[in-house]
């Protein structure tokens, strides 16, 4: 279906922690511009894959290449040249908390060198006003701002750099409804003018539904089913039933099953 | 009511063909100038991303350019390879908030400055005004914190022997498992480093006033020097000192990591005294496991002690040994196990009290940790000159 080059590729992963094997012979690609989101229960791997794509952990077996080449053999120089072409919103914001909010965003912009430091400043209140946040919330201190302003704190420095490639872990959990769909609406406003790529770990079924152009579902150690979310919802397994077609899905979805009612027209 | 439609993915936009670097957008070419002149136009071409104005004196090169540039009438902004929101915004600095009419623009760069448009900044950070007098305010608040500290010190204290009386009447309930625990982490696995610490002293120790001794033929004193010094003094500070620094800035920091991960709120939802649970265990088994080091370090550093005096004076291990309960007295040992017990109880208490005190953030848990060891060996130095006041002349 995408002719283009995959922007992430990983090739039959091979993840374990001592005899616990979390990912077997996983494959799964991801293509520029889309929004993927990964799927799957609780302790499937969702966020240890995210891991092994960002290179925090190494693989067993296998190879995760980003931007075409093996994350691990980015080192020194190339290393960090690749990690100014993304951006990572973890899951408990992991802001730091030594720093007010505004040297939190202006880290990374600080850390490319030569930025003169009127312009960071208004990089970073641009990005904070993009957030809906004022100058005032700047000075703050990480353990001042609520659950919902650390999750756009970290988005903001994630996007500091204008990155190509945006991880979100659980970028809604957390969040009241109306926060949450502040946020869809945000990352989706961002995502039609800036065009990156988003991968996404995320429980929230709105949040699939809202965002996602391409669903990939995590279980029994590998990539169970992935497409988009009519093709992922008609796929039949346990789980699948469970999450897609479960009293929450009907709730969030409005439909009980698909095929019976006609899904697809909004 | 059915499924919203996934936003399209913008594969064809001009957009994201303007904004996203399909590769290398590390070797940005620069060009001499990225800012032409010409006339009432102005064209910008290169890239005007991050990256690229990262480069050493691109972002004045340009600001310069701009500059001059200003009065421009027309700005074509089609050549630009790759625009991002910093680019954008340097831009937007000198367009004066809005897109000057007749500027030829891809709908990507219309969207990004839409984007600015709609999320104006606030000009300037909201910033106090001077205060000439911050050093005296320094100086008042630094008294009223070592007030404070003084004052919960205290309440810390008088919690704990609440606690410990609670414990004594019903000793069944007490905190056993943890008293044990604290017992072998303090007392236990400080074995190795307190003996090496007081072996070496020993030597270094008896070394030196085996020479001077020897000059006036008064080796045999040796003993008592040794004896002496070591039991009342060296013994007791060097175990706590090491102590303190091992163990002290360990309880410090995991009460304070409980902080930082809400375990602290938890146990006080949970109805679980902090006193009992996390200040009384510490305390009993520094209290008891703190003399016991002490005997240890004044044992090991005897034994240093003597091996330096045979290999420098000649005694022998044997009558050095028979010579040691003479020349140091009972009321020595004595000294040095009230010594280790107030030490004990001294670091406990600090440590916890500077684990309480941590704020949830981690410049807050390193600041906790260095001023609990700092004070406790502070303390701990302050407390045996009292001593050395109060024993004078007993047992020497």
């Amino acid at each position: 279906m995408q002719q283009e080059a995959p922007i992430i590729d990983v090739d039959n992963l091979t993840t374990a922690f001592g005899t616990h094997v979390v990912h077997q012979d996983l494959n799964l690609k991801i293509f520029p511009k889309e929004i993927l989101s990964l799927v799957g229960g609780s302790g499937s791997g969702k966020t240890t894959l995210l891991r092994q794509i960002l290179g925090l952990d190494r693989p067993r077996a296998g190879v995760v290449s980003v931007f075409g080449r093996p994350v691990h053999d980015y080192v020194g120089a190339e290393r960090i040249a690749l990690t100014r072409r993304w951006g990572m919103l973890f899951q408990a914001g992991a802001l730091f908390s030594a720093l007010p909010v505004f040297d939190n965003i202006a880290l990374p912009l600080r850390e490319m060198h030569n930025l003169p430091e009127d312009l960071i400043r208004e990089v970073v209140l641009m990005r904070l006003s993009w957030m809906g946040m004022t100058a005032r919330d700047a000075a703050l201190m990480p353990s001042d701002l609520s659950g919902g302003m650390i999750k756009r704190v970290a988005l903001a420095r994630a996007l500091a750099l204008d990155p190509e490639l945006l991880f979100l872990d659980e970028p809604t959990a957390g969040l009241d409804p109306q926060r949450s769909d502040e946020f869809v609406e945000l990352i989706r406003a961002l995502h039609r003018e800036l065009g990156f790529t988003v991968v996404m770990v995320t429980h929230d079924l709105d949040t699939i539904a809202a965002l996602s152009t391409r669903v990939a579902v995590l279980a029994e150690k590998k990539v169970l089913v992935e497409g988009t979310l009519e093709e992922v919802m008609k796929v039949k397994h346990p789980f699948l039933d469970a999450f897609f077609h479960g009293e929450r899905a009907v709730r969030a979805f409005g439909v009980a099953n698909p095929k019976e009612a006609k899904h697809g027209k909004s | 009511m059915a499924l919203p439609s996934p936003p399209e993915t913008p594969k064809e936009s001009e957009a994201s063909d303007a904004l996203v670097s399909v590769r290398a957008t590390a070797d940005a070419v620069n060009k001499a100038s990225c800012v032409q002149v010409q006339g009432e136009r102005c064209v910008l071409t290169g890239n005007w991303n991050v990256q690229a104005l990262a480069v050493k004196g691109e972002v004045r090169k340009r600001r310069q350019a701009l500059e001059t540039a200003k009065t421009s009438t027309a700005w074509d902004l089609s050549d630009i390879g790759l625009l991002d929101a910093v680019g954008a915004q340097l831009l937007w600095q000198y367009w004066d908030q809005k897109i000057p009419p007749g500027t030829a623009l891809s709908s990507g760069q219309q969207a990004l400055f839409e984007i600015l448009a709609d999320h104006p900044i606030e000009e300037a950070l909201p910033k106090g005004p001077t205060d000439w007098l911050s050093w005296l305010r320094a100086i008042g608040v630094g008294l009223f914190v070592a007030l404070e500290h003084g004052q919960k010190l205290l309440l810390l204290l008088g919690g704990f022997v609440l606690d410990f009386a609670k414990f004594v009447v019903h000793p069944l309930r007490g905190p056993w498992r943890e008293i044990s625990a604290q017992i072998y982490r303090v007392g236990t696995q400080a074995l190795g480093i307190t003996a090496l610490v007081g072996f070496l002293i020993g030597v270094v120790l008896s070394y030196l006033s085996a020479q001077q001794l020897a000059l006036f033929g008064a080796g045999q004193f040796i003993v008592k020097l040794l004896g002496i010094a070591t039991v009342r003094e060296l013994g007791p500070v060097l175990a706590a000192i090491l102590v303190a620094g091992r163990s002290g800035s360990s309880i410090t920091a995991q009460i304070g990591v409980m902080r930082v991960t809400q375990e602290l709120d938890a146990m006080q939802v949970m109805g679980i005294s902090h006193g009992q649970r996390l200040i009384l265990p510490r305390v009993i088994a520094l209290a008891i496991a703190m003399p016991l080091l002490v005997l240890w370090t004044d044992a090991v550093a005897l034994f240093g002690g003597m091996i330096a005096a045979k290999l420098e004076l000649g005694l022998s291990l044997q009558w050095f040994f028979a010579e040691l309960p003479d020349a140091v007295g009972i009321t020595n040992y004595k000294i040095s196990l009230i010594k280790g017990v107030t030490f004990g109880i001294w670091i406990a208490l600090i440590a916890c009290h500077f684990g309480l005190r941590i704020e949830p953030n981690t410049e807050s848990l390193g600041r906790g940790t260095t001023a609990s060891v700092v004070t406790a060996i502070t303390g701990v130095i302050l407390i045996d000159a009292l001593y050395a006041i109060l024993f004078n002349e007993m047992g020497i």
